[in-house]
């Protein structure tokens, strides 16, 4: 069952053969797919070899098979974690309940626009990455983009094998849409604001990985817990691969964190943009832009949309099965920050309305853990800096901060003085452009590294830091 | 008190903007000015309030910019056009004001139907963001509907679904009647949570055309623009500044220039008098302009509007109104000629006329008892003598009173009793009343402009009885006391089926069909009971329903 056939078009794990209907239908968008990934996908990489990892089962030994791929010849399929024997809905009103295998015809717009928002942030990554290979810091950071992105566009398969398999015309419909849109497109944009943002640098790309990819991996666990078995199963396997963008992330900025430290020590100075690397003031604008920006992807604060679908058993909370409650949320209440004149204060919503809060406070969790190993890296360094992490309702578009203007510290200020500030606090034009100017041209000399970053400690798979990870046609 | 009145530079909810002749209405609610406590306007939903100031700016749009001939009807909210009415808000209120409420909302949007058609000023709808359920139904009053299409932005009815109540904004009849979406496909719409977007809207006939995000703003100006080309209302000609009424409010009167109200609170009724005009018609339009809000039938309609609506929503126990009239009825003739006279070539008569029109249909669906009472000193004239007809019983006095040296009533009809201030069923209040013998209406006709006496009245069925003198008081003593002890419920049901004799429109079935069915819903446990789906949309919670189909 969970072992993948890649003698079939198009490569999957769910006995595609025995369903000639839906293998017509997925075989008919996969052109469209191919379309989209050569005018979006990385930029010139249709004949390069890559060192990729290629998932042959959904076994904890098979998914992680290293060889060199041409990019032309890569295969994109459907795998799906294999089932849990008697799975149960573990939450909301039909706790207890079989976990479905069919759509419940009531949840069926509900699902759907779970499923298509979800999907829609996949290609929408890949398209704001397609223009970084021109300015790779190596060939270990350009193979780390590549899997990135063709795991984006495997997780795009994922939630498109959903859409074709129980959605009917819709979900064919939503499966063309997600090929239509284009991240920043003035008409046509991707569905939600953090994946319409450029990600123009490499900084971007490390921190965008590091939190906004931290952000799927939090929205894949919740939609996981689903008493959708398909998405759970579809999840599942598919956090398996979001574990290694947060390691690309982090590892990432950490590196770029490790070259400023040395620069700084070595010439006992802050001002290391002489040197051609990026100063630490810098990457603390860069983390607070992507911090508050993917922070709105949780959406309000107080929300009955999140509510409702964890009612209806659609999407659970983080770990909902670990958590030692009732799973139905009945009458209990969380406490949920709110904008008071002036001030913050916390306040007691229904635990059910509270939820998207509650998953935006364990990724914020997470996210703060990373940032403290970072620290760690400067303290190694004997420098005086830490980064820290904004206010939660610093910079926020969505959700009840969205109209008040708060400092990084959490002051409430005026929109005046937060639009006179702004630089203080978030990549300004200058600072994004001098970035840019670092990534003058591409290093694809094996085991040669930009000035702006450190070598990794090791390479990928066990291979040397100097391997060809990638070979040019 | 709820006061429905306001003007501009107190609007909370609403930007108006003009640019010679294209105005844009914009929304942009303000989720903490609430009529009342106990919920928030989040995403553009509205109340009753936002309400009042639509209707203010709709009323002034005609009155005071002859020269804006196409309004944009659009949204500040980037992410949401307009959410519809809020749902809080309808968990939190009375049946009766709910009732009331969409009763008002449906109002503002005929008016804004009626601006469209004949005060020529074309209203069009630009939907960026997600009109949902009373958003959509905005849309739906507007000549155009242009929409967004970004991926996102859709139309959509999702009160069934979602709610487990109507799109009681006239949403459902507009669907098939004036769009004329295929029923079966508006079956889909209204069932479908998430609504149509894109191509398929305009496909489905639910928007007129969709625009991508870049070009949006230059197509709804070009379009409006275009509307507006249309349009004969004049370039050069001054508005008239629609300044309030004057008007005292004490526990049991309610006053205003024209209009005295007094309540007989014990049987539950409101005495109303309406005032004749204290000089003559002015000569001509320059006039009419010059005299502005005062002008006589311009400034009794602003406050005879003003006072049915303060009456329904602030003395709901207040069963009966009992309409009378007092003035010289040569006077009204003399204003009511000069509106005939100039309807047809002057943007302001015709407002007037059309204002009057609008005010008429208000009583129509006003659930109270309507008596009017023609005695000695009236001036049941013309365009006045129409509320006899909107009333559900008249009684005339058959002589004079002792002690009064006033002369015996009369009633006199103009032209615009049979044309020019038609019900909402499209035909005038006369011919709806002898629907069965047109052959009456006929002879009512060639009355115009005589007077007619009581007797003449009751012969031609003007008026329901002609009791005399020894009979007036106690007759109309009775008549109140009676319809006091009836349950206002049924005398509401009875009222309402009554009035409306003769074709359906659009507006009827909107009064008609689609309210009483919502006010059916609205009282139903499925939608309010403690496991309703009104009463726990937010809490993410399951509406448990009662399965069984009445």
């Amino acid at each position: 069952m969970s072992s993948i056939d890649y003698a079939e078009k198009i490569p999957n794990n769910v006995n595609l053969s025995e369903d000639r209907r839906l293998q017509r239908a997925l075989e008919s968008w996969q052109p469209h797919y191919i379309d989209w990934w050569k005018e979006m996908g990385p930029e010139g990489t249709a004949t390069s070899e890559i060192y990729l990892r290629t998932a042959i089962s959904a076994e904890p030994d098979g998914w992680a098979q290293f060889g060199h791929v041409r990019m032309e010849d890569y295969r994109w399929g459907i795998f799906l974690a294999p089932p849990e024997a008697d799975r149960k809905v573990n939450f909301g009103a039909h706790k207890g309940e079989a976990a479905w295998q069919e759509v419940p015809g009531e949840y069926r717009s509900a699902l759907r626009r779970l499923i298509t928002v979800q999907g829609d942030t996949e290609p929408a990554s890949v398209e704001q990455q397609r223009l970084l290979g021109r300015c790779c810091p190596s060939l270990y950071d350009l193979r780390n983009l590549f899997q990135v992105n063709v795991e984006e566009g495997r997780h795009l398969w994922a939630m498109v094998y959903l859409l074709h398999a129980y959605f009917g015309r819709d979900g064919r419909e939503e499966a063309e849409e997600m090929l239509a849109r284009r991240s920043g497109d003035a008409d046509k944009p991707r569905i939600l604001g953090a994946f319409n943002e450029k990600t123009a640098d490499w900084l971007a790309f490390f921190m965008f990985t590091f939190i906004t990819d931290r952000d799927g991996k939090y929205q894949l666990c919740a939609l996981a817990e689903s008493g959708f078995d398909p998405l759970s199963r579809s999840c599942r396997f598919m956090l398996t691969e979001e574990a290694h963008h947060m390691f690309v992330g982090e590892s990432g900025v950490g590196r770029i964190i490790e070259r400023a430290c040395q620069v700084m020590t070595e010439h006992r100075t802050d001002d290391v943009r002489k040197f051609g690397v990026i100063d630490l003031p810098t990457i603390q604008r860069y983390l607070n832009f992507h911090y508050s920006v993917t922070s709105d992807l949780y959406g309000a604060e107080v929300s009955t949309n999140a509510a409702t679908s964890y009612n209806m058993g659609l999407k659970g909370r983080f770990e909902e099965t670990k958590i030692g409650d009732d799973h139905q949320l009945d009458g209990t209440t969380y406490s949920v920050l709110h904008p008071v004149a002036g001030g913050f204060q916390m306040i007691e919503v229904p635990a059910l309305n509270g939820l998207n809060e509650r998953l935006r406070l364990d990724w914020a969790a997470d996210v703060a853990k990373g940032v403290e190993r970072w620290n760690k890296i400067i303290a190694k360094h004997g420098i005086d800096f830490r980064l820290t992490l904004p206010h939660l309702a610093f910079n926020r578009a969505i959700g009840h901060f969205a109209d008040i203007a708060v400092d990084p510290a959490g002051k409430v200020i005026s929109t005046e003085e937060f639009n006179r500030r702004r630089d203080e606090w978030l990549p300004s034009d200058s600072d994004l452009a001098y970035v840019l100017s670092l990534m003058g041209g591409a290093v694809h000399k094996p085991g040669q590294f930009a000035n702006w970053i450190a070598p990794p400690p090791r390479g990928i798979n066990n291979q040397s830091v100097d391997f060809d990870y990638v070979r040019f046609a | 008190m709820i006061d429905f009145q306001t003007s501009p530079d107190r609007y909370r909810h609403w930007k108006l903007a003009l640019n010679g002749a294209v105005a844009t209405l914009t929304m942009d609610v303000d989720p903490a000015a609430t009529l009342a406590p106990g919920y928030e306007l989040k995403m553009n939903s509205y109340d009753l309030g936002v309400d009042i100031e639509l209707y203010d700016a709709v009323q002034r749009l005609r009155f005071e910019h002859p020269e804006v001939r196409a309004v944009v009807m659009a949204s500040n909210n980037p992410k949401i056009f307009c959410a519809g009415a809020n749902i809080k808000m309808l968990g939190v209120s009375s049946h009766g004001h709910k009732v009331n409420f969409c009763k008002f909302t449906n109002e503002t949007r005929n008016s804004i139907e009626d601006a469209t058609a004949n005060s020529r000023q074309t209203y069009l709808c630009a939907v960026s963001g997600t009109a949902a359920g009373g958003g959509y139904e905005l849309a739906l009053a507007t000549d155009w509907i242009m929409m967004v299409d970004d991926g996102n932005t859709s139309v959509s009815l999702p009160e069934v679904p979602l709610l487990a109540v109507l799109p009681g904004t006239g949403g459902l009849t507009r669907v098939v009647d004036k769009r004329k979406v295929r029923r079966d496909l508006a079956d889909i719409f209204c069932s479908t949570e998430e609504g149509v977007k894109g191509k398929r809207a305009v496909e489905w006939r639910l928007v007129d055309e969709v625009v991508p995000s870049s070009a949006f703003k230059d197509a709804v100006k070009a379009r409006a623009e275009a509307l507006a080309a249309k349009s004969d209302r004049p370039a050069d000609a001054k508005g008239v500044t629609l300044t309030h009424p004057a008007r005292t409010i004490t526990a049991d009167e309610v006053h205003y220039p024209h209009i005295d109200i007094v309540f007989d609170r014990d049987n539950r009724a409101a005495h109303i008098t309406l005032k004749g005009p204290k000089a003559d018609a002015p000569a001509d339009p320059a006039a009419i302009q010059a005299q502005g809000v005062d002008f006589y039938p311009l400034a009794l309609a602003r406050e005879l509007d003003d006072a049915i609506l303060h009456l329904r929503s602030n003395e709901t126990s207040i069963a009966t109104w009992v309409i009378r009239s007092e003035g010289d009825s040569g006077r009204v003739m003399g204003y009511d000629a000069l509106l005939q006279r100039h309807g047809a070539s002057d943007w302001l008569v015709r407002e007037i006329l059309l204002y009057w029109k609008r005010t008429m249909k208000r009583l129509d669906v006003t659930s109270r008892t309507l008596f009017a009472l023609v005695e000695p000193g009236s001036c049941f004239a013309g365009f006045l003598a129409e509320i006899l007809f909107a009333v559900d019983r008249s009684y005339m006095l058959d002589g004079t009173f002792e002690d009064d040296d006033r002369p015996a009533a009369a009633v006199r009809l103009s032209a615009l009793n049979f044309d020019g201030l038609p019900m909402g069923n499209g035909l005038s209040r006369i011919a709806t009343r002898f629907l069965g013998e047109p052959e009456t209406v006929a002879k009512a006709r060639q009355t115009i402009g005589r007077d007619l006496d009581a007797t003449a009245c009751a012969k031609l069925g003007l008026v329901t009885g002609i009791p005399d003198e020894i009979d007036w008081s106690d007759e109309v003593r009775l008549m109140i006391e009676e319809r006091a002890s009836f349950s206002p419920d049924s005398l509401t049901g009875m009222e309402a089926n009554l009035r409306f004799a003769g074709p359906e429109t659009m507006e009827t079935k909107i009064f008609g069909r689609l309210t009483a069915w919502q006010n059916w819903i609205f009282q139903r446990p499925n939608a309010v009971g403690e496991t309703g789906a009104l009463k726990l949309y937010g809490t993410g919670k399951r509406a448990a329903y009662n399965q069984e189909r009445v």
